[in-house]
């Protein structure tokens, strides 16, 4: 037992490490590892690297060139932008439905928890026309709204409302599994030492259900940044003002500037590679501090 | 301060888990609802708690209507199985929580609560982990954070719902000491439910016997064992054997022996099944001796008392307990005689439901 226990001794190799192989149930660790790398090089790493390769043609200069361009960086403010926003208000209403579905039992709930997950499942050009056409100049709430003076369509607000419907559904479906599962003892415990409903909420059950947050925020955020096909009909394209980064590649494409168009990709892949790595550092923080 | 329940009714869709219940609580007493699961003793608590409203009937706690109240004003501490810790809180933030969230008006202030959360972190034994989180602490350290949370805002009642479940034997039993060191130092009445009867006996002041929604026997652990007011009350509180035996004016005949009917006061005479403790079976040896004549089939257990399992001429096996000392002079094989030193009639086949004595394995505890 003792030589077992230190293998030093029975072998006189170094000390006791943790193995990076965990003992599995399954054998064909070296094919199964050898599938992944090679699966996960082939459909994510090679093209980001052939991204990466693509714009330097012209040099640093010309990358930047491409990039610093005010209408290229009207379009980058903007797809960001928007995302971000859209990300924030999508938290805020996809916890509410989440918490409506989970916690009330309603005639037609389950239509409405199915309903959530439309935007997941339609064609996103679909999304874009039936957005385009209701807050269209003449759509039902486009002309409602036209009369109040306020324009949605064909402005930044237009991409704001299409990035809203687009990222609803990451929040809700991030929150709910959690707060189903979250323990009615808590609440309970909570009442019973005396603390009213938002307190409840804002000290028991909100900070247990913020790292399901955060991730539907980054899931929201990042596909709202790259979202094309249902924003560009009633984003209306106007260069500096509506045109969303997406639609400059494309643009650059068209014009067969395949250096440029790589290089406005290189900045919106920088932009979100950062925005992931600091959502994970916040959730690396909470999960330091409370963890399972 | 008494808390008086009187005549609580609850029904769960179409289960009458508490069927009109009444009971007087005393102030300062350590009192265990015991019973096996769905015998409403959780609910009974739950009840006291304010999580759950009775269909029926009052409680009061000294005079007081206390079921007016909701569950954030009746000040008690509550204690769950499963711990039921802020998981994102470190253990004293866990424990000041029910003193930050009072109106500021009757907060203590940030020294005051932070000197009140250190008495308390040494009143449960685990001083220097204040600044850990839940998931830094082993179960039993997470029981302990839990009741010194629950006692934190000075609860007029302590009520605890299987504390000791979640945790390990060895853990169990010395939180139970700690629970009962605990009550002793800050005289809270506390209410401990629990499906464990050795617990319950070896803590409360008096045990609350529930079944089926309803109280079978109230009383002191040494009442309860004396005189058990139903055969369910005696099967539930620990192991029996079963024999069938003739009843007469208050006396149960067996073949070569006779023991007096502790329960029920008033045996009607006839044809019925005696229940009876190992402990209160007696093995002799001699061969002259009076008794049901049997042979020693197994010998059991460790420590200072030995179970010895008998093969009744029927075919029968019964459990009999005896002093280490005393076991040393049986052997397996051996013809003995076994006597009996007082039974309970089973009237209603309360024995018949998993709580006779295995007799090829160690005493089987009867557990919900």
């Amino acid at each position: 037992m003792v030589a077992l226990a230190t293998p030093r001794v029975a072998g006189g190799v170094a000390p006791r490490r943790r193995p990076w192989r965990e003992p599995s149930v399954l054998p064909g660790f070296a094919g199964a590892l050898g599938f992944t790398l090679l699966y996960v090089g082939l459909i994510i790493l090679l093209p980001l690297a052939a991204l990466a390769a693509r714009p330097w043609e012209h040099g640093l200069q010309g990358v930047l060139d491409a990039i610093l361009k005010p209408r290229t960086l009207a379009a980058l403010r903007l797809s960001f932008g928007a995302a971000l926003l859209a990300a924030f208000v999508n938290v805020a209403m996809g916890l509410l439905i989440a918490w409506v579905l989970g916690r009330y039992r309603f005639p037609g709930r389950r239509i409405v928890d199915a309903l959530v997950d439309l935007p997941f499942a339609l064609p996103t050009a679909v999304a874009g026309i039936a957005l385009a056409t209701l807050y269209g100049p003449n759509g039902w709430i486009g002309a409602a709204l036209a009369r109040g003076g306020v324009k949605v369509a064909f402005t930044p607000t237009g991409v704001f409302v299409a990035l809203l419907a687009v990222g609803l559904p990451f929040v809700v479906r991030a929150v709910q599994p959690v707060l189903d599962d979250l323990d009615a003892s808590l609440e309970e415990a909570a009442q019973t030492l005396g603390a009213n409903p938002v307190q409840t909420f804002a000290r028991v059950i909100l900070p247990a259900l913020a790292p399901a947050l955060i991730t539907g925020f980054a899931l929201a955020f990042a596909r709202g940044a790259g979202e094309y096909g249902s924003v560009i009909f009633i984003a209306g394209n106007m260069p500096g003002v509506s045109e969303i980064a997406p639609l400059v590649i494309v643009t650059r494409l068209e014009q067969y500037d395949y250096a440029g168009a790589a290089s406005v990709g290189l900045a919106m892949l920088a932009i979100s590679l950062l925005a992931l790595v600091a959502v994970n550092a916040v959730q690396v923080a909470m999960s330091r501090r409370g963890g399972r | 301060m008494t808390l008086t329940i009187d005549g609580v009714y609850k029904q769960f869709g179409r289960f009458p888990a508490l069927t009109g219940v009444s009971l007087e609580v005393r102030d300062g007493e350590f009192l265990s609802l015991l019973g096996p699961s769905g015998s409403g003793k959780t609910t009974l608590l739950r009840v006291l708690a304010g999580l759950d409203k009775p269909d029926h009937g009052w409680v009061y706690l000294d005079g007081v209507d206390f079921l007016a109240l909701s569950a954030r004003e009746r000040r008690i501490g509550l204690v769950f199985q499963q711990y039921a810790l802020f998981r994102h809180m470190t253990a004293a933030r866990n424990i000041a929580f029910g003193l930050e969230v009072r109106p500021r008006a009757a907060r203590p202030s940030r020294t005051e609560i932070a000197a009140r959360v250190e008495q308390l972190l040494a009143l449960v034994q685990i001083e220097g982990l204040g600044a850990r989180y839940p998931a830094q602490l082993s179960g039993g350290q997470r029981q302990r954070v839990a009741v010194a949370r629950a006692l934190a805002v000075e609860p007029r009642l302590l009520l605890l719902d299987e504390p000791f479940g979640a945790l390990d034997t060895k853990v169990r039993k010395e939180l139970r000491g700690e629970l009962r060191r605990i009550h002793d130092a800050t005289g809270v009445t506390t209410i401990l439910v629990t499906h464990d009867q050795e617990e319950a006996m070896a803590l409360a002041d008096r045990v609350v016997l529930m079944n089926h929604g309803r109280i079978e026997q109230i009383g002191a652990p040494a009442e309860l064992d004396a005189a058990p007011a139903s055969p369910f009350v005696f099967t539930f509180l620990g192991e029996t054997n079963r024999l069938p035996c003739e009843v007469a004016a208050g006396v149960a005949r067996f073949e070569g022996f006779t023991a007096p009917v502790i329960c029920p006061a008033h045996p009607a005479d006839g044809r019925a099944v005696a229940l009876f403790r190992p402990e209160d079976t007696r093995l002799d040896a001699g061969p002259k001796a009076d008794g049901l004549p049997a042979r020693v089939a197994d010998i059991r257990g460790r420590g200072p008392v030995r179970s010895i399992a008998c093969q009744v001429l029927g075919g029968q096996r019964l459990v009999a307990e005896v002093a280490e000392v005393a076991a040393e002079r049986f052997e397996i094989g051996q013809r003995v005689h076994l006597t009996v030193r007082r039974v309970v009639l089973d009237t209603n086949g309360a024995g018949r439901r998993g709580a006779s004595v295995e007799p090829a394995t160690a005493p089987v505890r009867l557990t919900a």
